[in-house]
């Protein structure tokens, strides 16, 4: 026993090393599975709050390119709302059904980093606004990621550039899906991956979100295509897409929440069964 | 509360704040960062226990972790730093850190810039190799150790001097 003490206190710097750098490595571990940074990530009062207020000076100084991007998306808009036909779908038998598909709300970009290859920004909006877990996160250009965890005021998205980041995507001109990941390199492009080489793949095509998962609705713009591969297999194509959002430079972003997600996924749980 | 104690506290602070609010968004050509809140862990007091520096630098890299989402990174290459520092004042030292009389504001700059440069380039090799955790990307590893670490180096060296009062 006495010698156990005694080599508890000689040791006693090498110990405690020992177990603050599993604990840093733990962590680290946990924050490289997908979905498990809980403890350490930025949603939380005291990092909302300094990014808060550094927010509030730092605003100031790009309200003027927020003022073009605001008056080229209502430019936009205004245009789609001329030129709509405006024929009503009158399929739908019991009106209460023929609801809105998407819940919008407006965040502000508390911090957003793209030099890591683990990137996440941080919202103003938390529980408090029913944001959750898996919620869409794009601006007037594109997508920007997914929420991943939220405090009562503020919450993290998972960056499109982030190497755990994977989001369904498609060709515009031909409905060729494939997934869209991000090699840790440049913040101006990322990469489609697995689209099938039966796809006719042109430099300047439209990528687009595919639908498929519940997460962001069909035909939310990601980019435009500048040059493309094949794998090594040879069965796929990897396209290198240029994004349309400037994502290093991001101030006001909307967050969709698909209300028909809950009955959507338990109709896919009941097929896996 | 004695000056030392506060003058560390309020380094503390400021660095942690600098390094989150100012230098975190720099991104030169990219992706380069400096990480100049390990200056703390550099001129952390040498009379001082060893188990308290250890448990500053977890806390200012948990810190750093938190406003950054980055996980337990920088608290792990933080404690390394602060574990293996006697080491680093030995060699860069010799006989001053042996008689236990290093004043940083008064040592000379070699021996300043050699201990900074050793203590950085260990530092960013583990931050890196944790925050990326891919061996086949051990080029982007190294790529990002060699120019943070040169960008740190620059910066931790100009802020000592600068902030030292009474070097000649």
């Amino acid at each position: 026993m006495q010698q156990i003490f005694n080599f508890v206190i000689r040791n006693k710097t090498f110990l405690l090393f020992l177990l603050l750098f599993s604990i840093a490595l733990a962590l680290t571990i946990q924050s490289h599975s997908y979905h498990r940074s809980k403890f350490i990530n930025s949603a939380n009062f005291l990092t909302g709050g300094v990014y808060g207020t550094m927010n509030s000076v730092d605003q100031y100084f790009d309200l003027k390119t927020k003022n073009d991007i605001l008056a080229e998306e209502n430019q936009r808009l205004r245009e789609q709302l001329l030129n709509t036909n405006t024929t009503i779908d009158s399929t739908f038998i019991d009106s209460t059904y023929a609801k809105e598909k998407y819940r919008v709300t407006v965040a502000n970009v508390y911090k957003n980093s793209y030099s890591s290859t683990n990137n996440y920004l941080t919202l103003n909006k938390g529980e408090n606004d029913s944001i959750k877990r898996d919620f869409g996160v794009i601006t007037s250009n594109g997508i920007i990621g997914i929420i991943d965890n939220t405090s009562k005021k503020y919450s993290t998205a998972l960056s499109i550039l982030n190497v755990k980041s994977k989001i369904n995507a498609k060709i515009k001109s031909t409905n060729h899906i494939g997934s869209l990941t991000w090699n840790g390199k440049s913040p101006i492009y990322v990469q489609l991956e697995d689209v099938s080489q039966f796809a006719p793949v042109k430099v300047g095509d439209t990528i687009q979100t595919g639908g498929e998962s519940s997460i962001f609705p069909k035909g939310i713009g990601i980019g435009i295509i500048t040059s493309f591969k094949s794998d090594i297999s040879g069965d796929t194509y990897t396209i290198q897409v240029k994004l349309f959002n400037d994502m290093t430079n991001i101030g006001t972003v909307y967050i969709l929440e698909n209300i028909d997600r809950t009955e959507i996924s338990l109709l896919e749980e009941s097929n896996n069964e | 509360m004695n000056s030392v104690a506060g003058i560390n506290i309020v380094r503390f602070i400021l660095l942690l704040l600098v390094q989150v609010l100012i230098c975190n968004h720099i991104d030169f050509l990219g992706y380069i960062n400096p990480y100049i809140y390990i200056i703390f862990i550099f001129l952390f007091p040498i009379r001082e226990e060893r188990l308290a520096l250890l448990l500053f630098s977890f806390m200012l890299g948990m810190l750093i972790d938190l406003f950054s989402d980055s996980g337990g990174v920088h608290a792990a290459a933080a404690v390394s730093l602060a574990y293996i520092r006697p080491i680093l004042l030995k060699s860069s030292f010799g006989m001053l850190y042996e008689h236990q009389s290093i004043k940083f504001s008064t040592t000379d700059i070699g021996s300043l810039i050699t201990y900074i440069s050793l203590g950085t380039v260990i530092h960013h090799s583990i931050l890196f190799s944790l925050e990326i955790f891919n061996i086949s990307s051990i080029l982007l590893v190294l790529e990002k150790t060699l120019f943070s670490s040169i960008f740190t180096i620059i910066l931790s060296v100009l802020i000592i001097i600068l902030f030292s009062r009474n070097r000649k």
